[in-house]
C-alpha cells in the first residue's frame, strides 16, 4: 500500500529563496496494488509535485509518504534502489524522454547497467520481449529503431515497458496520454487497464476528465494543492459534492450532451449548492480535533466519498 | 455560401518531394456557419486554414479556387492577398498565443495592426474597448505585454485583434487546446458570441478536439490524411457519422459516463500514410475493416443526403 499522509510541499521561490510557494496542502490518500487512482485537477494545482514527491525526485515538506508502512523518506542506498524496483514514473512528453540519438534497445539496456548488471543475455532479452509484449510492441518492430522512426503512442509505450523491467507494483502516469492523438489515446489508457488487471497500481496523473473517469477506480480532486473531493469514480462524478468538482464537471466537454444540459442537471452551471457548506454540516468546526491535534481537512459524506471545505485555504468561515 | 473552396491542392516543397498535405479538398461554408474541422495530428488541418489566409514560403500552391462572398481570393499571391487579409478572412494561427511579440504592449500592437491597414488607430478604440468588455478582459490588458498575460487573457485578446475589422471569415486553429477546462469553455463559447453579435460572419474551428467542436460547431468535418472523409450537421457526426474513419474515431473517444470496467472502446489499429508519397485510391485502405478492391480507386467526394458528403464507397 502506497500512503500519502498529510503531505505538504513548499517550493523556495524569488531571488534568494526568500518566499514561500505553497504548492501542495495536507494531501492525504492511498493506493493499493491492481488500483487506478486518478489525480486530476487544473494547470498549477500541484498534480506534478505530488507525483515527483511519491518518485522521491523532490522531498516532502511536511507529512509523510510511505509504502508498506515505510516512510520513504527514510530509505538510502540498498533500500533506495529496492524501492525504485517497486515504483516508477513515466511523464508527459515521450519525444523528450528520448534522446534522439540512440535505438529503442540502448534506452533499455541503460535499465539493465543499472539493476541487472548480473543478468545473462538471454534472460536479459527474454525480459525485454515480456516487458514489450506486456505494452503490445513488437520487439522486432521495435527495438532497432530510432525515436523518430516510432509514433508517439509507441514511444509512451516503450517508456511504460521501461518501467515494466522492473517488477514494479506502482505506476505513477504523468499526463501521459494528453500529447497522443485521440485514436492512440486509447490504447494506452486501455494498456494501463490492462496492467491494472494484473496488479499494478497506477497513479492516474491527468487534467482530462474523460480520461481519468474511464480509466481510474478512485478519484481525487485537487485544487491549489488542496484536496477538494474524493472517492470511488463513479460516486465522485455521479454525484460531485464540492462546488469546484461540480464546475470542473459542468466545464468538461462532452460528447453527446452539451454544456448547457449538463450545468442545468448539476444546478446553476455547476455552482455551489444551496445547503452550503457540506464539509462543515458534516464536520462542525466546534468537534474536536483528533488524537493527534489533527483536524479533518475531508469529511466523509457516504461510503469512499470525502469532501473537502468550500473554502479552499481553509481559513476562516466558509459560510 | 460564404465561403466556397473547390479543389484546392496544396504541397510543401522539401528535399524529398512534395507533402501532398492538402490533396483536393471542396467544400462550403454558409453565412452564419460554424465549421468544425477536426483529424489526427499532420492530416493537414493547419495547411488548409493557413492556405485560405497566407501561404508559408514552404507551401506550393497546385490548384483549386477559393471563393469568399463569390469574390475569388488570390490565395497564391501572398502580396494580393493584403487586401482581403484581416479585413475579410482573419485566422488565429495554431500557437498564435506564444507568437505574440514579447517587445510590444498589446495596445501598440493593436494600433500596428490596424494601420497596416490604412485605418487610423483612433478610430477603432470605442469598439476595442465594447469587445474587452464583452470577453471580460479589463481594459489595461493594452497596457500590458504578452508575458503578463494568462494563457486564456491571450487567446481572447488574440481572438478580439483578428476580428476588430469584422472579417466574413474567421479561421481559429487549436485555440483551445493548451487552456484549461474551465477556461476552454470560457474561450469556446465565445467565439459563438462573436458568430452571434455578427462580429464575424462564419467560421472554421480547428481542433483535435471534438468534444469541443460537438459543444460549439454546427458542422463537423473530418479530414484524414490530406483529403476530407466526411462533412455534416454536428449531430449526424456525432451520432450517426457514416464514413467508417469518423465512425471508428468518434467510436474510440472517452466520455464522462463510459467506463473501462463495463465498456472497452477499441483505437484505430494502424497509422495515416506518410504524405510524402501516399498509396493511391482510398488513404484509409490500410485501416479500413471494410476496404475491397474497389477502394484502389480514389472515392469521391460527394452528397449522400442533403448536408451530408462523404468520401467513401461504401456509403456513396
Ligand atoms: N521546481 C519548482 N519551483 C518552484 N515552484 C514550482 C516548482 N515546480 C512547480 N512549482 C509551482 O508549484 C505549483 C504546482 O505545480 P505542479 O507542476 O505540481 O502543477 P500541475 O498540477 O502538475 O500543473 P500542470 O497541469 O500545468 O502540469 C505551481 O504553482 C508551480 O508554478
Ligand atoms: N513546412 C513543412 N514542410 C514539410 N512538410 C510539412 C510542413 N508543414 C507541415 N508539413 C506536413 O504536412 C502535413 C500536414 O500538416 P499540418 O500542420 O497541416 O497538420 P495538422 O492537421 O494541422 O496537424 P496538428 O494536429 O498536429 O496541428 C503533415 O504531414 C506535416 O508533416
Ligand atoms: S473507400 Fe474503401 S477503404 Fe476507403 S473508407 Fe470506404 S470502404 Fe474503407
Ligand atoms: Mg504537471
Ligand atoms: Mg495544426
Amino acid at each position: 500500500m502506497l500512503t500519502l499522509d498529510r503531505v505538504s510541499k513548499v517550493y523556495k521561490v524569488g531571488t534568494f529563496g526568500g518566499k514561500d510557494l505553497p504548492a501542495v496542502r495536507g494531501v492525504s490518500f492511498e493506493m493499493g496494488p491492481g488500483e487506478v487512482v486518478s489525480l486530476i485537477g487544473e494547470s498549477g494545482s500541484g498534480k506534478t509535485t505530488v507525483g515527483k514527491m511519491i518518485l522521491r525526485l523532490i522531498s516532502v515538506t511536511t507529512g509523510r509518504i510511505s509504502i508498506d508502512g515505510t516512510d520513504i523518506a527514510t530509505l538510502g542506498g540498498d533500500g533506495l534502489r529496492a524501492y525504485y524496483r517497486t515504483v516508477q514514473g513515466v511523464f508527459q512528453d515521450p519525444f523528450s524522454s528520448f534522446n534522439p540519438m540512440y535505438k529503442a534497445d540502448h534506452v533499455l539496456g541503460m535499465m539493465r547497467r543499472q539493476y541487472f548488471s548480473g543478468l545473462a543475455d538471454a534472460d536479459w532479452l527474454a525480459k525485454v520481449e515480456a516487458s514489450l509484449q506486456a505494452v503490445n510492441l513488437d520487439p522486432g518492430q521495435t527495438l532497432h529503431k530510432y525515436p523518430h522512426q516510432l509514433s508517439g503512442g509507441q514511444l509512451q509505450r516503450l517508456l511504460v515497458a521501461r518501467a515494466l523491467l522492473l517488477d514494479i507494483r506502482y505506476l505513477v502516469a504523468d499526463e501521459i496520454i494528453s500529447m497522443l492523438d485521440a485514436s492512440t489515446r486509447i490504447d494506452v489508457l486501455n494498456l494501463l487497464g490492462e496492467l491494472r488487471e494484473r496488479g499494478l497500481g497506477i497513479l492516474f496523473i491527468t487534467h482530462d476528465l474523460s480520461l481519468g473517469n474511464y480509466i481510474s477506480d478512485r478519484t481525487v480532486i485537487l485544487r491549489r494543492g488542496n484536496v477538494v473531493e474524493m472517492g470511488a469514480t463513479a460516486k465522485v462524478f455521479g454525484n460531485p459534492l464540492h462546488p469546484y468538482s461540480r464546475m470542473l464537471i459542468a466545464a468538461a466537454p462532452q460528447l453527446h450532451r452539451k454544456w448547457a444540459a449538463v450545468a442545468a442537471e448539476l444546478g446553476a452551471g455547476g455552482g455551489p449548492r444551496p445547503e452550503g457548506c457540506l464539509f462543515h454540516r458534516l464536520y462542525p468546526p466546534d468537534r474536536p480535533a483528533g488524537a493527534d491535534g489533527e483536524r479533518p481537512t475531508l469529511a466523509r459524506a457516504e461510503d469512499d466519498h470525502f469532501v473537502g471545505c468550500v473554502r479552499l485555504d481553509g481559513e476562516g468561515a466558509c459560510s | 455560401m460564404s465561403l466556397q473552396v473547390t479543389n484546392l491542392r496544396v504541397y510543401y516543397r522539401t528535399l524529398a518531394g512534395d507533402v501532398r498535405a492538402l490533396d483536393g479538398v471542396t467544400f462550403g461554408v454558409a453565412d452564419g456557419e460554424i465549421m468544425g474541422l477536426a483529424g489526427e495530428s499532420g492530416c493537414g488541418k493547419s495547411t488548409l486554414g493557413n492556405s485560405l489566409v497566407r501561404f508559408d514560403p514552404r507551401m506550393r500552391y497546385i490548384e483549386g479556387r477559393v471563393e469568399l462572398e463569390g469574390l475569388e481570393l488570390p490565395i497564391w499571391d501572398n502580396a494580393a492577398m493584403n487586401d482581403f487579409r484581416f479585413k475579410e478572412v482573419s485566422i488565429v494561427p495554431q500557437y498564435a498565443m506564444s507568437a505574440l511579440n514579447p517587445t510590444r504592449k498589446i495596445g501598440r500592437m493593436t494600433a500596428e495592426l490596424v494601420a497596416a491597414r490604412g485605418i487610423p488607430p483612433e478610430t477603432i478604440v470605442p469598439e476595442l474597448e465594447r469587445r474587452l468588455d464583452l470577453v471580460g478582459l479589463s481594459r489595461d490588458v493594452l497596457d500590458r505585454y504578452p508575458i503578463e498575460l494568462s494563457g486564456g487573457m491571450k487567446q481572447r485578446m488574440v481572438m478580439v485583434l483578428s476580428t476588430i475589422l469584422n472579417p466574413s471569415l474567421l479561421i481559429a486553429d487549436e485555440i483551445t487546446s493548451a487552456l484549461d477546462v474551465s477556461t476552454q469553455k470560457a474561450v469556446a463559447e465565445m467565439l459563438v458570441s462573436f458568430r452571434d453579435h455578427g462580429f464575424v460572419k462564419s467560421m472554421i474551428v480547428i481542433t483535435h478536439d471534438v468534444s469541443i467542436l460537438y459543444q460549439i460547431a454546427d458542422t463537423i468535418t473530418v479530414m484524414y490524411a490530406g483529403k476530407l472523409a466526411e462533412k455534416a450537421p454536428t449531430e449526424s457526426i456525432i451520432s450517426a457519422p457514416r464514413h467508417p474513419y469518423t465512425r471508428l474515431l468518434i467510436s474510440s473517444l472517452p466520455e464522462v459516463g463510459v467506463r473501462y470496467a463495463e465498456r472497452r472502446l477499441a483505437g484505430i489499429a494502424g497509422s495515416p500514410p506518410l504524405l510524402l508519397d501516399p498509396p493511391a485510391g482510398c488513404r484509409f485502405r490500410d485501416r479500413c475493416p471494410v476496404a475491397s478492391e474497389q477502394c484502389l480507386q480514389e472515392p469521391p467526394f460527394v452528397e449522400i443526403e442533403a448536408g451530408h458528403f462523404a468520401a467513401c464507397w461504401k456509403v456513396a
